[in-house]
């Protein structure tokens, strides 16, 4: 491993190679994307808590009904597509702003909103069930546990399509400039990353929960 | 002022979410089919594993968390294109230390929780020292 890691060392970052500097700051692309990429690691911890408080709190139903008596699986399987399939045209959005072909851009981003919208939907009308069969929020700390950390996702979703529609109409408006570029990849980066920790949310919440 | 990341030269940093690619658009459309079909796989065999009889009952949690964070690992990779290469390593040394922080705050809680809750008084006990 290390003679490969040798061997290899003019692929290495840190090695300048042999009449070709690196110097100056990196481009903005990248002081940009990696500045944004802290900011979803430092979300990912502050939602880490909320899974260690759902976790925590799990069996604390105070006698009212717990996950395995309230969530609707074949809903939440339904969800997790809606938000899977969003994920998948958020990325062919990402190839058609690299392409700069604004058609195919709006198209996916309009499919992605548009998948979003569907997944609040759905998580939405679960919500309004659960309180309207006296499941809600202040009924046990089992579920106000359960609405604070899948509300917040949720939360996040909605400020996503916010900065999804903005998007659209910078780039209606002022087309494939490299600072709306700069933003079309931090987008990006946020709804992938809602993606991964709706992973967490169905399988911590739903499918653990309602084994417990 | 290069506004695109296809100048930059292949052996420097890439930002986070940008894909290190030769390939034209449509291998890149395959790639994220790819990650879609995985990451379908991964959500299916969760969902059926969760309501299944077939296996060894106690072994479903670490089933589903094994299988979380392999989709975890595929989002990673073709969605988020955070990769092991040399142009990554920024990004994956991030990712890392987010990593340790979230194992910190999810089992230290999981850990000090329960011990509270090993070493407490049971509840009718309490109440009857407080009368």
């Amino acid at each position: 491993m290390a003679v490969a890691t040798m061997a290899r060392s003019d692929g290495d970052p840190h090695h300048v190679r042999g009449g070709e500097v690196h110097s100056g700051p990196a481009p903005k692309r990248i002081v940009t994307g990696y500045g944004f990429w802290i900011f979803i690691l430092s979300d990912m911890v502050m939602f880490s808590a909320f899974f260690a408080t759902y976790a925590v709190l799990l069996g604390q139903t105070a006698g009212g009904p717990s996950g395995g008596q309230l969530f609707d699986l074949p809903n939440v399987a339904i969800e997790t597509g809606f938000l899977l399939a969003s994920s998948f045209t958020c990325g062919l959005a990402t190839i058609a702003a690299d392409a700069r072909n604004k058609l195919w851009f709006q198209i996916a981003m309009a499919v992605t909103c548009l998948f979003g919208l569907a997944f609040l939907t759905i998580e939405g009308r679960e919500f309004a069930s659960l309180v309207a069969r006296g499941a809600g929020p202040t009924r046990s700390a089992f579920l106000s546990a359960f609405f604070t950390l899948v509300g917040c996702h949720g939360l996040h979703v909605s400020g996503g399509i916010l900065w999804l529609l903005t998007m659209m109409a910078q780039v209606f408006a002022k087309g494939f400039r490299a600072d709306i570029q700069r933003r079309i990849l931090c987008f990006a980066l946020s709804w992938h990353a809602l993606d991964i920790i709706w992973i967490a949310v169905f399988t911590v919440v739903y499918l653990l929960g309602s084994a417990a | 002022m290069t506004n695109g990341h296809h100048e930059i030269d292949h052996n420097i940093d890439i930002a986070p979410g940008d894909e290190h690619f030769e390939g034209g658009i449509g291998e890149r459309v395959l790639g994220y089919l790819t990650g879609l079909g995985l990451a379908i796989l991964l959500t299916a065999t969760s969902f059926f594993v969760a309501g299944t009889d077939l296996v060894w009952q106690p072994s479903i949690p670490v089933a589903l968390v094994v299988l979380a964070i392999a989709q975890m690992g595929v989002h990673l990779v073709f969605f988020l294109h955070i990769t092991t290469g040399a142009d990554n390593t920024n990004n994956v040394l991030a990712l890392a230390f987010g990593v340790l922080i979230v194992m910190l705050v999810i089992g230290g809680s999981l850990w000090i929780m329960a011990n509270l809750n090993h070493n407490m008084m049971p509840m009718d006990l309490l109440m009857q020292m407080q009368r």
